[in-house]
């Protein structure tokens, strides 16, 4: 008996925005007139996405993958096989994914996202399984061991936040998982809901267990509705299995899930937003301290992290690589892996995770192929709409937490989002602030107020108006929002800004002409 | 009930999405989207009765509905059509597709256009960043997005 062929078409939104689905179909048209037994399944993408739609046929074991796929192709494909001009070879072999250090994103694009056996049978809830038996506290100091910082931007020890919230005093405890992933440049968050989502709900409960906390919240922007309804069957399935709900695996420990939406406001992804929008308020931004983990959701001790860092957690605890072995992978005090995010004017963008060390230079030209314009890069912004322009003489820094900070830039959420020679800097940083007042809760005066400032200020510059007064007028404001800010969000916007002039003082004119004449 | 009924009305099934949250106040939010949803607007009627079944203060209510921007009191079209602003979709000429979008749709960013049908809107970030542009019709996310594929999607039916 030969094994059914399985024909692999990713239903990740951004395979789908360029015809996943419509691929799909035509390749169960074109097998069943041709009476070939051929299952379609469904699977996350693997990140490649300039070569999707990227499908993959499985075969002895192997799979085969053919991409960027259109409908026109399924028949010739079925027909050719190997031999079709799209075949890429094994889809394992493929120098972009192979090249990588696959740990979070390891079934990602593997298994088919809303089937518990597959991901049971990639190594999905062994983390789970083992931390059943261990103490609260064992689990706390694993994490903590491990290395594993969050992987939302602001790089804090999860296990020390963990630590935090188990030793605090509460009467309910809350884990809540920040999936609000509004930076530009960023989709890390939303391939990994939609790709294997079992391992951010297993994350979620090891934060439970570690903690004490009963009750978990995930917090999802609305621009993903892919990514919401694959997390809420997700959770449907886990719960139906016995993975959430009472005596989780006979641990006589009780954990469950609820999915709540965000309603289209960037400032959400700030977690003391995320917790008021979670208690059905506006979301605007608390002052800390207290710290959510002393005082968070409702008032009680919460864990907050980012998707990412919860799912990196049930490999710490799987022992696969473990604790020991996720700090080995790494630079230093940035250990483990960083799946960073080539966006932007790139011709092959995708995911790339890799050990913390990797240089920017590497990733652009070695796993991004260069722009997708063929033009030179000129910038490259690093960690999103907050994170600073890098010019090119800086792509020899090692991406990691430290080398970014010593350069004056970030590694946010990993987004790397490139722009090739023709990008009008001044225009950027007038965006910047644009972006910051478009998108401030409101609750601070030097983000409010100073955003539209900063954006007149700089409307007035580019019109060459006062040029060097107006600049002096923005270096001041960008120190009041720095300084003055609640949040990262008026805290950081003159990030971009501040790096757009000291890097590229020739989009400023007036500013150029001093320097000329000096 | 239907799209566009901002008076009366509509209290038996506002009732029933807070039924479905179990009226909990916390759940303001996705009351406030699940009526958005269906009634394209969230109107100072449909805030009050929400306001009711919650036990909150309308002014409560209100400033839920104020803060974020998928929310709105008034209907602002029956298609929606998302133009990624963002910077990543900037450096593969968003600008150039939201000039074309507009003349191709008569509308200007922000507004709605052939009356009452279309609303395009910005939005920042779809998380499509390595095939941006990006656009989204509806819920309809479009990579590489072109007029000619945002058109395709408008008349390729109101659900995804």
């Amino acid at each position: 008996m030969t094994d059914r062929i399985i024909i692999w078409v990713p239903r990740d939104a951004a395979a789908r925005s360029v015809g996943a689905d419509a691929v799909a179909e035509a390749f169960a048209r074109e097998a069943e007139a041709r009476g070939l037994e051929v299952t379609i399944r469904r699977n996350g993408s693997r990140g490649l996405f300039w070569l999707e739609p990227l499908v993959e046929i499985a075969t002895g074991g192997q799979r085969i993958g053919y991409g960027p796929v259109s409908p026109e192709d399924a028949a010739g494909i079925l027909d050719e096989g190997g031999g079709h001009a799209l075949c890429l070879g094994p889809v394992g072999e493929i120098g972009f994914l192979k090249r990588q250090q696959r740990v979070t994103f390891r079934r990602c694009g593997v298994i088919d996202p809303l089937d518990p056996e597959d991901y049971a049978a990639h190594g999905g809830w062994a983390g789970l399984e083992r931390a059943a038996k261990m103490t609260p506290e064992a689990i706390c100091e694993e994490v903590t061991r491990s290395g594993l910082r969050g992987r939302g931007g602001a790089g804090f020890p999860a296990g020390i936040k963990w630590t935090t919230v188990l030793e605090a005093d509460g009467a309910q405890k809350y884990v809540c998982c920040n999936a609000d992933e509004g930076d530009s440049g960023a989709f890390a968050d939303r391939m990994i809901m939609e790709g294997d989502p079992f391992t951010v709900i297993e994350g979620m409960i090891l934060a439970g267990f570690a903690t004490g906390s009963t009750q978990g919240f995930i917090y999802i922007r609305s621009e993903y509705p892919d990514a919401i309804s694959v997390m809420r069957e997700a959770i449907a399935i886990a719960r139906a299995g016995g993975f959430l709900g009472t005596d989780i695996l006979g641990s006589g420990r009780d954990f469950d899930i609820i999915l709540r939406r965000g309603a289209g406001a960037y400032i959400c992804g700030e977690e003391s937003s995320m917790l008021n929008s979670l208690e059905g308020k506006r979301g605007e931004v608390r002052a800390k301290p207290p710290i959510p983990a002393l005082s968070g959701l409702f008032g009680e001790p919460t864990v907050v992290n980012n998707v990412l860092t919860l799912a990196s957690v049930p490999m710490i605890l799987s022992g696969e690589p473990g604790a020991d072995g996720y700090k080995a992978i790494g630079l230093g005090r940035s250990a483990g892996t960083q799946p960073f995010q080539l966006a932007g004017n790139i011709r092959q963008g995708g995911l790339v995770e890799l050990a913390f060390g990797v240089t920017l230079r590497e990733l652009i030209e070695d796993f991004g192929g260069g722009t997708l314009s063929g033009r030179p890069v000129r910038a490259v912004q690093a960690g999103g709409p907050l994170g600073a322009y890098i010019p090119a003489h800086q792509f020899d820094t090692p991406m990691s937490y430290e080398a970014l900070a010593d350069i004056g830039a970030m590694l946010g959420h990993g987004g790397l989002t490139v722009f090739d020679d023709q990008v009008d800097m001044a225009k950027m940083a007038e965006f910047a602030f644009e972006f910051c007042a478009e998108e401030s809760c409101g609750k601070c005066t030097p983000c409010r107020i100073g955003a539209v400032r900063g954006a007149e200020t700089m409307a007035k510059i580019r019109r060459g108006e006062n040029v060097e007064a107006n600049l002096e007028i923005i270096g001041d404001l960008a120190e009041l929002m720095r300084d003055g800010s609640l949040c990262a969000m008026g805290g950081l916007t003159p990030m971009p800004v501040m790096s757009a002039i000291e890097h590229f003082p020739e989009d400023f004119p007036g500013q150029a002409s001093k320097e000329a004449a000096e | 009930m239907a799209y566009g009924e901002t008076d009366t009305g509509g209290a038996t099934r506002i009732g029933q999405i807070c039924s479905r949250y179990n009226a909990r106040p916390d759940a303001l939010v996705e009351i406030l989207i699940d009526v958005q949803a269906e009634f394209g607007c969230v109107s100072d009627a449909h805030a009050a009765q929400i306001a009711g079944r919650l036990n909150l203060s309308r002014a409560e209510v209100h400033g839920a509905r104020s803060f974020y921007s998928d929310l709105s009191a008034e209907p602002k079209g029956r298609r929606c059509v998302k133009l990624c602003q963002a910077e990543a979709c900037q450096a593969v000429g968003s600008d150039a597709l939201k000039a074309a979008a507009e003349a191709a749709l008569e509308v200007k960013l922000g507004g709605t256009g052939m009356p009452g049908e279309i609303w395009l809107e910005p939005v920042y970030c779809l998380g499509n960043c390595a095939l941006a542009p990006a656009a989204m019709v509806d819920e309809r996310l479009i990579g590489r997005a072109s007029v000619d594929a945002i058109m395709a999607a408008l008349e390729g039916g109101e659900h995804d």
